[in-house]
């Protein structure tokens, strides 16, 4: 039962880690009608950015909040130099542009922090553990994924529901065209929106970080399941991309922690291991493409009007 | 007519150099030089090349030409780049190789072109049975030969029930069916984990944690094992359940710092082995590159030795094959890891120690050999093996 349970919050984590780089890819598709496949390259320039401050200021906080501002600033370079002009052009286009944008970055991080990848250790207040239940012990830093994930949801759903500027970029997902002819500075708001994408994968990426180590390509793998994630939740829709990230981050750690052992009943353990892993990882494809049949636009359809 | 003649001069100097200058023996290196285990091949090949150093950058009076090729921890890369040695390079000896997965791939093509392949690190069980070559020798072990030499120290420390978590791969199953050969306790799960991308092992430490066994056994070789030892200390394990490894451990690896301590592993190499040749390469490893060697290093120190009795054996002379490997059958060299011996399948018959991780008064972190484990220890597939010499 303990098992389970602690298994449970393994896929919590894991679930909301992958929140946090699918709600800024899900914002900029959804809403900026752009597939940016270089959403990956930011999680990983998040992760280096903070392995390289937190070593100069000594400090996890501090290289933290240091990384994801020079992310902000990064992101609105990037959308003011490459993206803006992938705007109307179809989604081939931008996944070609954006495409060549991840072999860029991958080599320029070669260039700047050479080949063989960064690690980022926790500060000891971070990398003890807590019992939660008797008898349950978890890691704190890991309690604090789960804690920090759950707050930039929280803000992130106000932002998007209660504030003017939410208002705006809602308005502007449902007709473009339209806000613009208000007389909303819709490029200004798209560079504003792109920042905050960007800084949503760096702190992804230093989030992770920690537990995995920083490398070259680290946003590749990672990258397919944010995609499954938004299109299960419903492209644009921060509340799909939360509870679909969820599903799957439960789903997959689940899976891969009791699959190879029912498995292992009728097969050798190696095999189970390998099996095991396969249909776990399988099964995230196999709702999404149930999710796909039964609705189409996922499960939090953002409403649409199509000029 | 002045400019054709200086022309033809010219021409004819590039056309007679290759005649004057002595054909070099050729050595092509694969190792990992990029991703986060490049730090093992960065430790291997400053180890060859100190060992050239060492030799005076000559073997039986030839000059030596080494070509470093990274496999980026691929097999598909590793065979490839090992084709392009032989074919392109022309080499005459193959040595490097970390992985095993990298080794089985590559293996073919370098015994189908009859060419030396001295492997500094990966010792599939594969290639110690049926696949077993007169083209192959290791200057390492048997993957199983270690954590066999774990599994025993195990039976001495009277631990009665293990937990095995390793990754899904060649080695990784090896070094999990070697410990399970020679521990005598109960076996309570084992978990393996998909290699190298899965760095998360919180599923497999939450199984390891419910199982409640004595002790946690693992294999987990670069970064991973860094990344192994944080988790396991971050879940509050390292206070509950001990942790014995094979290949996780490593001077390469400064990170592990205090969570290495207490964390015992077997190896046939420590930095501390009071042997004359094991000195001089320590302290010129030291002095050239200002760290300390990790076994990887001292394997490829001495695949260089190696091949360099090879070379010596038969005076330069590349084509005499057969001599060449008599010569090496005898491992007639200075071993950083004092003398030892050829079993029937090229894989070497040596001994195996307890190794820890211990702080110097200085804070600095090292290993210190405890105790002997196994003596002249051979593989368990050398029966399969059907060369005999």
């Amino acid at each position: 039962m303990l098992l389970l349970l602690e298994q449970c919050l393994n896929g919590l984590q894991y679930g909301l880690l992958l929140f946090l780089l699918s709600a800024g890819l899900t914002l900029v598709f959804g809403i900026m009608d752009l597939v940016n496949l270089a959403h990956g390259s930011l999680y990983m320039l998040g992760a280096y950015f903070a392995a390289t401050f937190c070593a100069l200021t000594g400090s996890f906080v501090t290289g933290a909040v240091l990384a994801l501002l020079a992310m902000v600033l990064l992101g609105i370079a990037l959308e003011i130099v490459a993206l803006r002009r992938l705007y109307g052009r179809d989604h081939l286009a931008q996944v070609l542009g954006t495409f060549g944008l991840i072999l860029f970055f991958n080599e320029l991080v070669r260039l700047v922090w050479g080949p063989a990848g960064l690690s980022l250790p926790l500060p000891g207040w971070l990398s003890t553990h807590v019992e939660i239940v008797p008898g349950l012990s978890y890691p704190t830093y890991r309690l604090t994924i789960i804690g920090v994930s759950l707050l930039v949801a929280a803000v992130l759903y106000g932002l998007i529901m209660r504030t003017r500027l939410g208002m705006l970029i809602r308005a502007g997902a449902t007709n473009r065209d339209m806000v613009m002819a208000l007389g909303v500075d819709v490029k200004r708001l798209y560079t504003l929106l792109f920042g905050l994408g960007a800084a949503l994968a760096a702190l992804a990426g230093l989030m992770q970080a920690p537990i995995l180590t920083v490398q070259i390509g680290m946003g590749e793998n990672i990258l397919i399941l944010a995609f499954v994630v938004i299109v299960i939740g419903g492209i644009g829709s921060i509340r799909g991309a939360l509870l679909a990230a969820i599903l799957i981050g439960v789903l997959d750690t689940l899976g891969r922690a009791f699959l190879p052992d029912i498995l292992r009943l009728i097969l050798s353990p190696t095999a189970a291991a390998a099996v095991g892993r396969a249909l776990s990882s399988m099964l995230i494809y196999v709702v999404m493409a149930a999710v796909l049949i039964l609705r189409p636009e996922g499960l939090f359809p953002v409403a649409r009007r199509c000029a | 007519m002045k400019t054709v003649a200086l022309g033809l001069a010219v021409l004819l100097t590039l056309v007679a150099s290759p005649l004057t200058a002595q054909t070099p023996v050729r050595v092509g290196f694969v190792g990992t030089f990029s991703g986060p285990t490049a730090v093992i091949g960065n430790d291997i090949r400053d180890s060859f090349e100190l060992a050239l150093d060492h030799l005076g950058r000559k073997m039986g009076g030839l000059p030596v030409e080494v070509f470093y090729e990274d496999d980026q921890q691929k097999p598909e890369i590793g065979r490839q780049k090992t084709q392009k040695l032989i074919e392109s390079n022309r080499v005459n000896f193959l040595t490097g190789y970390l992985w095993s997965n990298v080794l089985l791939a590559s293996l073919k093509v370098a015994v189908d072109s009859q060419t030396f392949l001295v492997s500094a690190n990966a010792g599939p069980s594969q290639i110690a049975g049926e696949l077993c070559s007169p083209f192959f020798f290791s200057t390492s072990w048997q993957n199983d030969q270690t954590p066999q030499a774990m599994g025993e120290y195990l039976n001495q420390r009277g631990v009665k029930t293990l937990f095995l978590i390793g990754p899904n791969y060649a080695a990784g199953k090896d070094m999990l069916a070697g410990v399970k050969l020679t521990y005598k306790g109960m076996v309570l799960g084992e978990e393996y984990t998909k290699w190298p991308d899965q760095l998360d092992f919180s599923t497999e430490l939450s199984k390891a944690r419910a199982a409640k066994p004595d002790a946690i056994y693992v294999f987990y070789p670069g970064a991973s094992g860094v990344q192994f030892l944080t988790q396991y200390g971050q879940a509050g394990l390292k206070d509950q359940i001990p942790l014995y490894t094979v290949f996780t451990i490593e001077t390469t690896l400064p990170l592990q710092k205090d969570l290495a301590l207490g964390v015992p592993g077997a190896q046939e190499w420590v930095n501390d082995l009071p042997v004359a040749a094991n000195v001089k390469f320590v302290a010129g490893y030291r002095a050239k590159y200002h760290r300390s060697p990790s076994f990887y290093g001292a394997q490829a120190y001495d695949a260089a030795g190696l091949i360099n009795s090879a070379v010596e054996s038969v005076d330069g002379d590349l084509t005499k094959k057969d001599a060449m490997r008599a010569a090496m059958r005898k491992a007639n060299y200075a071993s950083v890891r004092g003398p030892y011996r050829y079993g029937n399948n090229h894989f070497p018959i040596e001994n195996f120690y307890l190794q820890e991780t211990i702080k110097r008064p200085d804070g600095s972190y090292g290993l210190r050999t405890v105790a002997t484990i196994l003596k002249d220890s051979q593989d368990s597939f050398h029966d399969k093996c059907p060369m005999k010499w």
